[in-house]
């Protein structure tokens, strides 16, 4: 994988560009064709220039917004159905985006001054329908909408994985200004894969460049930033718990200002803190979910309401996403896999890395009395199974240990392969800790099934067909040795051709997973865009 | 609000009596700054913008009339304290509980130091720690201390700090005067941190980031007088007390009366249910080898950053007294020669010598390596090497003066010859006069 990295990489980041554009207007498309197509037949003219603004104010590449701006007066008959993309749009956008590094500084005054005049008749145009749609649905269907009748279908790109790009890092550089949060800079030589993501020095906190009592961030969401940085909350759950928590306290100590709604002004409140602890550590999918889901809570308080009843019942909303979607998830879960004989006696059940919810279910199924013995399966540098080790061999459970490069040598004991997920993709796909992948593929080659066990809440809807696209680097400081206070790789920093590469998260294909163990029920992999939609209708 | 600074500033000076018997130790100049300017500007350095000063009214009454300390832009909150000495640091901490409304961060008047300040805060944070503080390698000072005859032994109170393979942790503080029978370590303590590293060559830097609890388990425990000599130890100590870990302190009716005295402490220190469920889901765990939790599920942790390099000093003796009027204004950048000061041409500087504003200095003089106070007059063909003369100093022609301090408002007479010497606050040297 790495070898044919290495020689296409730009381009085949293009090709995915492309796929999951059009694989997101697939499902879009038909979303938008079961609920909107009454208002749309109105909404087309609105829209073209609604979209256009939207692209403009959304869009991160301004070159690439130069293209739907100048399109919209060319195409106002365009179709709705994906297959009307206009030739010229395919063509375009990848042309654009792979011309992006280069092109940038040529774009000539003519077409800035359309691309003015375009956005400015936009915003107005866009001005006179907010007056009609709450704002809420207009931000969620705009979106929706645009990518139906657009002809380019430019997906924003979120900005952690474009540091490559000069013009998205001063965007970044400014909008953490505004919010009066410190930049943190990039630290050593990256591998070329992978230069597109941030790598960052455990070393140089981001407290380093903050006032120590912390005036601009809540103390409890620095201290949240520093446990992330130096890895003392690790893991999706954990950090989810602990960003709630935080949470619970910033809401606590918050005052509304005079003149200022709560639930507008809460929200813009949260927007540096995000900024915040994304710097110190990126954002994971099940984190993305929870601030998502208390943006809405907070939008939905009414204007009438008491600042106190407000922040309890925000509070009580907190507590119970928390009850609901991870203590009661994890414990419907552990119920499903034990009573549907996940779990029977006599297994010899294999597990990599420390998994909160493998972990807990493995201890209920011993409190039940199943007699099996567990593999926990380890690598370097994070050495996570010890602790899942630890606290395996705590309950009573008898364990076996070994490092992954011994996986092939012990998969022909194993019954049965269960494994955590970071998040699970629209696509099937599972994320999760590097070497995951690894450890489902041989346990194909050995026809070992794959249980993968999850909470609702970790699925998210991003797409993803590879671990290079969107990744997380960790500290390349913590791939060095030191034993007997000599060190290998010392002054690795001096030697320009040597890089060191400490990856994060990999992608597991649905091939290699036999089964999905959520709380609402076993299900395979594909399902998940199902479980995606009915929550997204859910809500 | 996160911290509030504490600045202790009512310490009496014991160990430099010659220097302080007239001028209170916490506005000493050193390098011509008030001593307590050093921790202010470090704090205002890093971003507090209040500072709650706990001093006498001396003290008070001269920081109103510096310049220095005017233009601290920091809001001042100077709480005074009686001068008789009877109130150590614990003491000064209870009495001012009221103001306290969060962790505290406390620190000595006689600290000069560059430390990068969030190294000690990011443990306290990061970890949830009780007390965080900060200790740097000692140097041996190797300047001649004027009045003292031959090098002075190091005293026999050293500090026997011991730490955790990770440096990080306070496992053991214990001060030499204590062990009379010789060092003990608990087994518990073996037990849970096999292995331990034990420094004594270390200088306390007198900087503790305490919680609140601690303040307010204070005032319940009216026993501890001092910071240093007894809180600290107390609460290293209390990290492996069987009574912190155990989970059924409700239920013990025995333990009443110990229940009491730790109570305050205990119950800041228990995490909320959430913070409990954030640590058992995640996978990280502060040690390795053992079946316990993460930092042994005690709730008390003290925390230490030693410092290798950078200056940290604690002027609290004449050696060091003398050795960081050197090393202090290094840390500046500022003209080593005040603008206001009168230099005639002639005068022989070297770029180690500071002078203070409004000097006159005459022809042919030689400064070296000497720091010159406000307000001096320096006659001609005098010679000062090595000193630190003080404000509003007069030296008369053809003076020679090595090695030595002279306090404020003393007059040194034509042709004095001094070596190695320490003048008092307003004293007159005879002309001629030879030491």
């Amino acid at each position: 994988m790495a070898d044919s990295g290495v020689i296409d990489g730009p381009g085949r980041k293009d090709e995915i560009e492309r796929a999951k554009s059009e694989g997101k207007d697939l499902t879009k498309e038909e979303k938008q064709r079961l609920r909107k197509e009454k208002k749309q037949q109105k909404k087309i003219k609105e829209k073209k220039d609604d979209k256009a603004s939207q692209e403009n104010e959304k869009e991160k590449k301004p070159v690439t917004s130069a293209a739907p701006a100048s399109q919209p007066p060319t195409q106002p008959t365009v179709q709705k159905a994906p297959s009307a993309v206009p030739a010229t749009a395919p063509v375009s956008v990848p042309a654009s985006e792979a011309s992006v590094p280069a092109d940038k500084p040529t774009k000539t005054k003519a077409e800035l001054k359309a691309e003015r005049r375009a956005r400015q008749e936009a915003e107005r145009a866009s001005k006179q329908t907010k007056k009609g749609e709450t704002g809420q649905q207009a931000a969620t269907s705009k979106p929706k909408a645009p990518p139906s009748d657009l002809q380019p279908v430019v997906k924003r790109l979120p900005e952690h994985i474009q540091v490559d790009n000069p013009d998205v890092l001063k965007k970044l550089a400014k909008k953490l200004e505004r919010q009066q949060i410190p930049l943190r800079s990039d630290y050593g030589y990256k591998v070329s894969l992978f230069s597109h993501l941030h790598q960052y020095s455990r070393k140089a906190p981001l407290t380093q460049q903050l006032s120590i009592p912390s005036t601009v961030i809540h103390p409890a969401i620095v201290r949240l930033g520093l446990q992330y940085s130096h890895g003392i909350v690790a893991g999706s759950n954990a950090r989810s718990v602990a960003l709630l928590h935080a949470f619970k306290q910033v809401i606590r100590d918050y005052t509304t200002p005079q003149n200022e709604e709560l639930s507008r002004d809460l929200v813009n409140k949260l927007k540096p803190y995000i900024s915040f602890l994304n710097q110190c550590r990126p954002l994971s999918a099940s984190m993305g979910n929870a601030i998502k889901y208390i943006k809405k809570e907070i939008s939905n308080i009414p204007s009438n309401c008491k600042e106190d009843e407000a922040k309890n019942k925000l509070l009580n909303c907190i507590e119970s996403y928390i009850n609901e979607k991870i203590i009661l998830a994890g414990v419907a879960i552990a119920k499903c896999a034990i009573e549907k004989q996940k779990i029977s006696d006599g297994d010899v059940i294999l597990v990599y890395g420390c998994s909160s919810l493998v972990n807990h279910i493995l201890c209920k199924a011993f409190e039940k009395n199943r007699k099996f013995r567990v593999i926990v399966v380890d690598s370097r540098p994070r050495l996570e199974g010890k602790e899942a080790l630890r606290r395996l061999v705590q309950k009573g459970i008898s364990c076996t240990y070994v490092l992954i490069s011994a996986v092939s040598y012990i998969l022909p004991e194993v019954s049965k392969v269960f494994l955590g997920a970071h998040a699970l993709l629209a696509n099937g796909y599972v994320m999760s800790r590097v070497g995951t992948s690894q450890i489902a593929l041989v346990a194909k080659a050995f026809n070992v099934p794959v249980l993968v066990c999850c909470e609702t809440y970790k699925f998210c809807d991003r797409v993803q067909t590879d671990s290079f696209v969107s990744n997380e680097l960790d500290d390349p400081d913590d791939l060095i040795v030191t034993r007997k206070g000599t060190t290998p790789l010392e002054g690795w920093e001096n030697e320009s051709s040597l890089g060191l590469l400490n990856l994060v998260y990999d992608v597991t294909p649905p091939d290699f997973v036999d089964l999905v163990i959520t709380e609402l029920g076993m299900i395979p992999c594909t399902s998940v865009p199902v479980v995606l939609r009915v929550k997204n209708v859910d809500q | 609000m996160e911290l509030q600074a504490v600045l202790m500033a009512a310490g009496g000076g014991s160990r430099m009596t010659d220097l302080t018997y007239n001028t209170p130790k916490a506005m000493l100049p050193v390098g011509n700054k008030p001593l307590m300017w050093y921790p202010l500007n470090l704090l205002e350095k890093v971003g507090f913008e209040e500072v709650i000063v706990i001093t006498t009214k001396e003290v008070q009454k001269a920081m109103s009339t510096d310049l220095k300390i005017k233009d601290v832009k920091m809001k001042l909150d100077v709480v005074s304290i009686q001068e008789d000495g009877d109130m150590g640091t614990a003491d000064a901490l209870r009495h001012i509980q009221p103001k306290i409304k969060t962790d505290i961060l406390v620190l000595s008047c006689d600290l000069i130091t560059d430390v990068a300040l969030h190294e000690v805060v990011d443990l306290f944070r990061a970890h949830n720690a009780t007390m965080a503080m900060l200790m740097s390698k000692a140097h041996e000072f190797t300047e001649t201390v004027p009045g003292q005859k031959g090098k002075k032994k190091t005293a026999e109170q050293r500090d026997f700090v011991g730490v955790d393979k990770s440096g990080k942790r306070l496992l053991f503080m214990a001060n030499e005067a204590d062990l009379e029978d010789g060092l003990s370590i608990r087994k518990s303590i073996m037990r849970k941190h096999p292995r331990m590293l034990i420094k004594t060559g270390l200088v306390d830097a007198h900087l503790y980031c305490l919680k609140k609890a601690v303040v307010d388990f204070l005032t319940e425990n009216k026993s501890i007088s001092s910071i240093r000599g007894e809180l600290v130890p107390y609460l290293v100590r209390k990290q492996f007390s069987k009574t912190v870990n155990s989970q059924k302190l409700k239920d013990d009716t025995d333990d009443q009366t110990q229940e009491k005295n730790d109570g305050p402490l205990l119950i800041s220190s228990r995490d909320e249910p959430l913070l409990q469920l954030a640590q058992e889901r995640s996978c990280w765990n502060d040690h390795r080898g053992d079946m316990s939790e993460a930092y042994h599920g005690g709730k008390l942790r003290c925390y230490v950053h030693i410092m290798d390099q950078g200056l940290c000093c604690r002027v609290n003796t004449l050696a060091a007294y003398i050795e960081v009027n050197r090393l202090a204004p290094k840390l500046f950048e500022e003209p080593s020669v005040h603008p206001s000061a009168d230099i005639s041409e002639r005068c022989q500087m070297g770029s180690d010598s500071i002078i203070g504003a409004v000097c006159h200095i005459a022809d042919k003089t030689s400064i070296k390596r000497s720091t010159i106070g406000n307000f001096t007059t320096v006659k001609e063909k005098v010679k000062v090497t090595n000193s630190i003369i003080m404000h509003g100093v007069t030296i008369e022609e053809g003076c020679n003066i090595q090695g030595s301090v002279i306090c404020s408002n003393a007059v040194i007479g034509r042709g004095a010859d001094l070596k190695y010497c320490l003048v008092g606050n307003g004293q007159h040297i005879e002309p001629e006069g030879k030491s």
